[in-house]
């Protein structure tokens, strides 16, 4: 298929793993963390870590919107979705997400109109056409789906719908990168910076991480060829001694972002004070509420939810996955309790989860893979 | 660290071999979706309760010994939405379906029964349009439909039709199919393009704004059935059609009953480009979505050429494939050689990506 293939070419693949292992120090260990959790995916789907020498490490870091979504505000969310006369709609990742008792998919098997959406501009579709219904869009994600709810949320406001609101989740990428280099439990070499968030944001917001921190960052799209580019990049930035930001993905990350996209997020939302990650705790500034010009719009301020904090399953390590420090297989319940299909943490149920892509894809043995190939 | 990481694997695919259990609370949409809930839902309840030899195979259709007469017997109902699609309808499904399952066990499709639901309010034309396409699907397919039952249900209940149809065909003799006589070495051939009807459907329902020329691929298979064992009888293992959880759901299956493992390359199993582009853009794999005229066969290595070649030369076979081979480890289990020159696991499909589709 044009414009995909050329992305995913085996021979290029090769070339590219020959100079990343051409660049390894013998004797050293690396560990790159990738950010996004788009960027995880790919690795696992086209079995990236079979062209990197054993000493490259790809740790996965905890870019992936759905598994950041403590279990307190997925039973806000079905509170809502149970009530009499709501559409609640999501993405199609969101559904399976346990909460305290039960996930949105199981809410609507037992009657609640519940509805995957590909868009929010798709829940205001549902919303114009179902006005005596009271439509719920629960918005999730970075900077990289947040302009997109900013926008639908000031159509709504132009045609004066009354019956459409947003449950806000969105959150921002810089704060918790920021809580994992402080992180005294995790030694990492360099960053594969995020490429859809990056397309909204651009890179400058990564500047701390070479300034303060002495990292390298590249910012990477999310084909295979993209990401291994990404790591002959940071590599050869390690070998020379130096730590900046380079930007491989400048087919669609321009250095200083997309201002129209951040002046929409602006007109639309404010930081919250704090926010609870799932896993990760409370961090200061780290999401995105509605200003006070679209309260209208405000399904918390709309609907009663209970707003209480659920405190994580004791057996889930989702917090140390998503931090990077351990990965997927060494959870306590990886794999046995927790599964795509029973997940009890989320990083098992996005596709973009770290665990979930492990399980799907990597969960076999590499070493003899290879021996019997 | 590698040898730590081997252990927890080893314990997760202990465990995955334990006989599934149906624990579930409420029926969701993936337990209709082909995957592992309907996996679960299957062995776990349904074989479980009626526990039998016949049953117990868990096959496309039962075999049975009807005075001394190898006789299979199957059933399927179809509850697709919408009921005309791009390539055919819900009564070419209903025909081709039970079609499908009788031959891909190695028999003749002898007779057809057929039972209806429908809703209140439903336009006659539409039912006779599928009438007609039903009988018509049965005239190419060289089966009569002999018996069957009506109900109507209140509107709003039916989505305009439901059709079951309950199929009994006459097991050829040549044919040895049974997954556990699969072998490390054997290959795997498959018809042709897949997850054209999957993609098809999906379009259709026009929920999704894509437009793209997809046309389902439903037929019968029946004379790819006849062209390996004319071909190669001794040799062909087993046979599958891949619908509902597509390609990927087959081969787990196989690696599954026959604790081999199977090793597809990526680059060799056809996808339409429209279908290739469709999948990318809802992040859904084709190797999940169904396929409603297609068949996979294992074949010993040594009668593999001959029994491509046999597939090669039906109508409508000539994109026929040799796409992977089996292998003693990792037993279980699906790898993909990745087009990219990496590799990966397949595994069975989990939760429900798709609209209803048959």
């Amino acid at each position: 298929m044009k414009f995909v293939d050329e992305y995913r070419d085996a021979g290029l693949a090769r070339a590219l793993g020959t100079k990343i292992a051409a660049l390894a120090e013998p004797g050293r260990h690396y560990k790159i963390m990738e950010v996004c959790g788009g960027h995880t995916h790919t690795i696992y789907k086209h079995g990236i870590e079979d062209h990197l020498p054993e000493t490259v490490e790809l740790v996965h870091g905890p870019g992936c919107p759905v598994c950041v979504i403590p279990m307190g505000r997925v039973d806000d969310g079905i509170t809502i979705a149970r009530r009499d006369n709501v559409i609640f709609t999501c993405f199609g990742d969101m559904m399976r997400v346990p909460g305290g008792d039960g996930s949105l998919l199981d809410a609507k098997a037992q009657g609640a109109d519940v509805r995957f959406v590909y868009s929010p501009l798709d829940a205001l579709k549902i919303a114009r056409n179902n006005p005596d219904k009271d439509v719920v869009f629960y918005a999730i994600g970075f900077e990289t789906t947040a302009p997109s709810t900013a926008l639908t949320l000031m159509r709504a406001k132009a045609e004066g719908l009354k019956n459409f609101s947003v449950m806000c989740n969105h959150v921002t990428i810089v704060p918790p990168l920021k809580a994992l280099l402080e992180s005294p439990d995790l030694r990492l070499d360099a960053f594969i910076g995020p490429g859809h968030v990056s397309t909204v944001v651009g890179c400058r917001p990564y500047e701390f991480i070479p300034k303060d921190y002495g990292q390298p960052v590249v910012v990477a799209g999310f084909e295979p060829l993209d990401l291994l580019q990404a790591i002959l990049m940071l590599m050869t930035q390690l070998a020379d001694g130096r730590a900046e930001i380079e930007n491989q993905y400048a087919r669609a990350v321009p250095w200083e972002g997309n201002t129209r996209a951040l002046e929409v997020m602006q007109e639309v939302f404010r930081l919250r004070p704090y926010f609870e990650w799932r896993g990760l705790g409370f961090i200061s500034q780290s999401a995105l509420s509605l200003t006070d010009d679209y309260a209208d719009f405000d399904a918390e301020l709309r609907f009663d939810v209970p707003g209480v904090r659920v405190a994580d399953p004791k057996a889930c390590q989702c917090g140390e996955v998503l931090k990077g420090v351990i990965k997927p297989w060494e959870c306590k319940v990886f794999g046995t309790a927790c599964t795509p299909e029973t997940p009890i943490g989320t990083c098992m149920v996005s596709s973009e989860g770290a665990c979930a892509a492990y399980y799907n894809f990597g969960r076999f043995a590499r070493s003899k893979a290879r021996a019997g190939a | 660290m590698a040898d730590l990481e081997e252990e927890v694997l080893a314990r997760i695919e202990r465990q995955r071999k334990l006989r599934p259990r149906f624990r579930d609370s409420v029926i969701t949409m993936a337990h209709g979706a082909g995957g592992k809930a309907t996996h679960t839902l299957v062995a776990g309840l349904f074989a479980h309760a009626y526990a039998n030899d016949a049953l117990s195979e868990l096959a496309d259709a039962a075999r049975l010994d009807i005075a001394g007469a190898p006789v299979a017997f199957t059933t399927d109902a179809f509850v697709v939405k919408p009921l005309r699609f791009p390539g055919g309808s819900i009564g070419e499904l209903a025909i081709n379906g039970t079609v499908n399952d009788l031959a891909v066990s190695g028999a003749k499709p002898l007779a057809i029964a057929t039972a209806f639901v429908l809703e209140e309010g439903l336009d006659a034309n539409v039912l006779k349009a599928e009438v007609e396409a039903m009988a018509r699907a049965a005239e190419a397919a060289g089966v009569p439909v002999v018996a069957g039952d009506t109900k109507v249900v209140e509107r709003g209940k039916a989505d305009g039709m439901y059709i079951t149809t309950t199929g009994i065909g006459v097991g050829d003799e040549r044919a040895r199919l049974s997954a556990t006589s699969i072998r490390p070495g054997d290959h795997i051939l498959l018809s042709g393009y897949i997850a054209d009807h999957g993609t098809a459907i999906m379009l259709a329902r026009g929920e999704l704004e894509l437009d793209a020329d997809v046309v389902s691929d439903t037929r019968s298979v029946w004379p790819f059935v006849v062209a390996l064992l004319d071909a190669a009888a001794p040799h062909v293992r087993v046979m599958r059609d891949p619908t509902r959880g597509g390609v990927a759901t087959v081969l787990n299956e196989l690696a599954g009953d026959a604790d081999v493992g199977v090793v597809l390359d990526e680059d060799r199993v056809p996808v339409r480009p429209p279908v290739k582009g469709a999948c990318e853009i809802l992040g859904i794999d084709p190797m999940y979505v169904a396929n409603e005229g297609q068949l996979i066969a294992v074949v010993a290595e040594e009668a593999a050429p001959h029994a491509l070649a046999a597939l090669r030369s039906v109508p409508g076979g000539e994109d026929a494939v040799d796409v992977g081979r089996v292998a003693d480890q990792p037993a279980g289990m699906v790898l993909v050689n990745t087009t990219f020159g990496g590799t990966r696991i397949m595994d069975m499909l989990i939760g429900d990506p798709l609209p209803r589709i048959c």
